[in-house]
């Protein structure tokens, strides 16, 4: 009787741990937005992609409808070359473009995928050309800068 | 007079080292021995559950409750910082990181080096001491299967469900201080933790580490007191051994594990 009640501590005791596992995953971690759907592969050129990173999702309209796969460079066309896995439920027209956007003024950046006016519809392994880079916040100053400067100039004369 | 200071200097370096190589190549082969001899405990697990019991479920309390109050001020502290950015909504995804990645596997095994480790150590010393493990080998019985092997497995499956459940608490301890006392979005707590915590890069190496941390602290507990002088104060000194060691192990542990999962 003694033994019985041990084994019913320790497995109590092993259940706490895997709901405790089980908490981190789902509710602290992003198993809930995991998911082994089906993917095709879309490639993209950027002159520029700031932070982004890997796993950054893709969203059309603010659903995530694919994720960032991996990031290279292209050394012939000195552009960064951007995989992408789209979820193989939603498509698009082939001649969608990408813009790299920020969420919130110092959130995290991912892609926003606006759909074109083509009949024919995104394939494995197709390219996507119209591209837009990301917003670099020291580019933008700048541009502020000169322009104010200019003005200076101008209202100076 | 230089000469012979010169000399007694280097042979207290010589023959420390030399006590160092011993303790390392005997560590060595009691593991691997320990190992072997632990096949035969498949056909008896009821040896280890009794040690997951008094390893694990006696460490339960002191887990969950350093868990929830490193939780609240992982909370208090984590709001004071953020909220000099404007980026209080990042709360969530800061206990959660911090607790899931480093504090989880980490305090937990210093706890548990503290709690559980000094316990084996003085067990088996004390064993070692009333010439218990001798009797045992005179009855043809192997100290290192019977005695030695289910404490280890024991440690090894406790450390993870400890570290967890101390990680688990730790977050709804950040989650009552943050959310319910300060006042921070609920949505925004949950849902920039479910964005930035990735189950494999962070919970999953989380888990890795402690499973790591408990091998660690378990086996240097066991050898302590396996090896320990056969006198009340040796096994005085084997218990203290065990705390500095384990603790220092598990600290530069933690930075190689770091630097290599999270490059």
């Amino acid at each position: 009787m003694q033994r019985k009640s041990l084994d019913v501590w320790v497995g109590l005791f092993v259940v706490l741990g895997a709901a405790a596992l089980m908490f981190l995953a789902i509710k602290a971690g992003n198993l809930s937005s995991f998911s082994l759907a089906p993917t095709y592969r879309v490639i993209s050129k950027f002159d520029n992609i700031g932070g982004l990173k890997p796993q950054a999702p893709v969203k059309s309209a603010g659903v995530v409808v694919g994720r960032v796969a991996e990031i290279g460079f292209d050394d012939k066309t000195f552009q960064a070359s951007v995989v992408l896995n789209m979820d193989s439920s939603y498509q698009f027209p082939k001649d969608s473009s990408l813009k790299i956007l920020t969420s919130g003024l110092l959130g995290e950046q991912y892609i926003g995928i606006s759909p074109g006016g083509d009949t024919k519809n995104l394939a494995n392994g197709d390219k996507i050309t119209s591209t837009q880079s990301a917003v670099v916040l020291e580019d933008l100053i700048s541009q502020f800068l000169y322009s104010k400067a200019a003005d200076g100039k101008d209202s100076g004369k | 007079m230089i000469g012979r200071l010169l000399g007694g200097l280097l042979g207290a370096i010589g023959g420390g080292l030399r006590v160092w190589l011993y303790n390392v190549g005997y560590a060595t082969r009691m593991f691997f021995s320990m190992l072997r001899a632990s096949f035969g405990l498949w056909r008896r697990p009821r040896l280890i559950t009794d040690q997951i019991h008094f390893i694990g479920n006696y460490s339960l309390v002191i887990i969950a409750v350093s868990g929830l109050f490193v939780g609240f001020v992982l909370g208090l502290q984590g709001y004071y910082t953020l909220n000099k950015y404007g980026s209080e909504q990042a709360l969530g995804l800061l206990v959660a990181l911090s607790l899931s990645r480093e504090l989880g596997p980490v305090v937990t095994a210093l706890l548990f080096a503290g709690r559980a480790g000094t316990s084996l150590t003085a067990e088996i010393g004390l064993m070692k001491a009333g010439e218990q493990l001798a009797a045992m080998e005179m009855m043809a019985v192997n100290p290192l299967q019977r005695v030695i092997g289910p404490r280890f497995w024991a440690g090894v499956i406790s450390m993870p469900i400890l570290a967890a459940i101390f990680s688990a608490v730790g977050i709804m301890g950040g989650y009552v201080v943050g959310v319910k006392m300060i006042g921070v979005d609920e949505g925004a707590f949950w849902s920039q933790m479910q964005g930035g915590v990735d189950v494999f890069q962070d919970v999953l190496n989380g888990v890795l580490k402690s499973v790591v941390f408990g091998l660690a602290v378990t086996f240097i507990a066991l050898y302590q007191g396996y090896e320990t002088d056969p006198t009340p104060e040796g096994v005085a000194r084997a218990t203290t051994r065990t705390v500095v060691i384990s603790s220092l192990t598990v600290l530069w542990l933690d930075f190689l594990l770091t630097a290599l999962m999270f490059n």
